[in-house]
């Protein structure tokens, strides 16, 4: 059996078994080399973004279906990440969810200095307001998402949870780890939860 | 020259069918209607499409004896001998041996340039992209016209020598790399049949028969843009909206993601300069 080590993170975990036959993976080293070199006049705190953590040489590795104790330790780490609201409270205004929702804005190399707030982008991939007829379809519609759970609480955290870290219930979602990587604030959070679970958003309605 | 009428006739009635252009949003799926009703007037007539006046500028530029050398770039060997340009897109990237590296079309121009006609780099690549409605950079030029002559061709990649398949290998993996803020790979966006970003289809890249009918059309002509736009270009947007920095021009990464395209692509015809949203 191919035995393959992962950076730092999953090393010494036997992986060859769940890699498909016919892949040829260049060594990891290579791979990485290639990575420096191809961004050689970058400044330090940019140089971070090129770096990979754990969970995403792992999805890498896998291309995002992990076997099983992979993808629990993913979880089980990514769910360790999400920080709640002061208040506890995880439902905020979705007025201000739906501009955020709207908005791709963020962290560009050309949105620096920043001129607006970070923006979810939700509608790139999501259909929410069934009236918005620009929506993507990467990720599943979630058109009406609050009415069908009759509003449940339990289903409130759950969205919060789900935008600030998505990984935390499915290891190597393609979605952003919004939370985590303070691309989103906590009150941002809150504010697109209440998008999704309000009943009076547009997206119940 | 009988296009250039033909050609200004075009853009007249574009112009009037789909006015200017907002990139994303609504506007996008009757966009993409028209762009398509486009591309059909100019499956009649190619000449009319606006990237030909860079290919032709880019002809100009292969032939003109500049430099401190003061050479043309006719003696430049794009893998099937000097000044053999007819069909050498179509089996790039590919190993060269002075070079001992594997290089894109658009590294392959930057190598001659420095080596035949005296540039030096750092001055070759301070801009190497065109800004929206400029006409095209040197490179952009030179790019878009050995691009059009395989026209017709289909993509050959040769993947004899061992560095080859290596760089085939690294592009592969790269296309799976997740990183940045968002985790983003290339696949996220292109591996799967069927997505749209809002209402931007995505070409399930990982699939041949989507690849071969997306590959082949860089470098394309961006009406959003108003400039033609090359395969090194595209691949710095997507990384740029992936949020990674702006990547080196002829990079590793970027000849390695190229060679893995122009493998998934295989067989697949090359329309350049297409038309692109």
């Amino acid at each position: 059996m191919r035995r393959l080590l992962v950076g730092v993170g999953i090393a010494g975990v036997a992986v060859g078994g769940a890699l498909a036959q016919n892949r040829h993976d260049p060594d990891r080293a290579v791979l990485e080399k290639a990575i420096k070199d191809s961004w050689q006049q970058v400044a330090p705190d940019w140089q971070r973004r090129l770096v990979q953590d754990e969970t995403q040489a792992a999805c890498s590795l896998y291309r995002n279906n992990p076997p099983p104790a992979v993808a629990a330790a993913i979880t089980a780490r990514e769910k360790a990440s999400i920080k709640y609201p002061a208040d506890g409270k995880v439902m905020g205004d979705w007025k201000k969810g739906e501009k955020l929702a709207q908005s791709g804005y963020g962290m560009r190399f050309t949105d620096y200095p920043p001129r607006a707030e970070n923006g979810g982008n939700c509608f790139a991939c999501h259909q929410l307001d069934p009236k918005e007829l620009s929506y993507g379809t990467l990720g599943p519609s979630l058109a009406a998402y609050g009415k069908t759970r009759n509003f449940a609480q339990a289903d409130v955290k759950a969205v919060y949870e789900r935008i600030y870290n998505p990984q935390a219930a499915v290891a190597c979602a393609n979605m952003p780890r919004m939370g985590a990587s303070g691309f989103l604030n906590l009150e941002q959070i809150a504010d697109l939860t209440a998008y999704v679970m309000s009943p009076e958003s547009p997206v119940n309605k | 020259m009988t296009w250039r009428p033909r050609l200004l006739a075009a853009l007249a009635l574009w112009l009037a069918c789909i006015g200017p252009v907002a990139p994303g949003r609504a506007s996008d799926d009757a966009t993409e209607r028209e762009l398509e009703k486009y591309r059909q007037m100019l499956k009649a007539d190619p000449w009319s499409n606006p990237g030909q006046l860079d290919a032709d500028r880019g002809e100009a530029l292969w032939r003109e004896a500049r430099g401190p050398n003061n050479a043309s770039l006719e003696g430049c060997d794009l893998g099937k001998g000097p000044g053999r340009i007819e069909g050498a897109f179509a089996e790039l990237p590919r190993y060269f041996k002075d070079a001992d590296r594997v290089m894109d079309l658009e590294s392959r121009l930057v190598w001659c340039m420095e080596k035949l006609q005296g540039f030096g780099r750092s001055e070759l690549l301070k801009r190497p992209y065109s800004k929206a409605n400029q006409s095209g950079t040197e490179l952009e030029a030179l790019a878009t016209f050995i691009a059009s002559k395989s026209n017709g061709a289909t993509f050959a990649p040769s993947l004899q020598h061992p560095k080859e398949r290596a760089v085939l290998a690294l592009g592969e993996a790269l296309f799976f790399r997740r990183q940045g803020p968002f985790d983003f790979a290339c696949a996220t966006c292109h591996g799967e049949s069927g997505k749209r970003i809002r209402l931007q289809s995505l070409p399930y890249l990982s699939k041949p028969e989507e690849a071969r009918q997306v590959v082949g059309e860089w470098p394309a002509y961006r009406v959003s843009q108003g400039t033609v736009m090359t395969p090194q270009h595209r691949l710095a947007d997507c990384y740029w909206q992936m949020r990674l920095p702006l990547i080196d021009y002829g990079s590793d990464v970027t000849v390695a993601l190229t060679m893995y395209l122009v493998n998934q692509a295989k067989g697949g015809a090359i329309t350049a300069p297409g038309l692109k949203r």
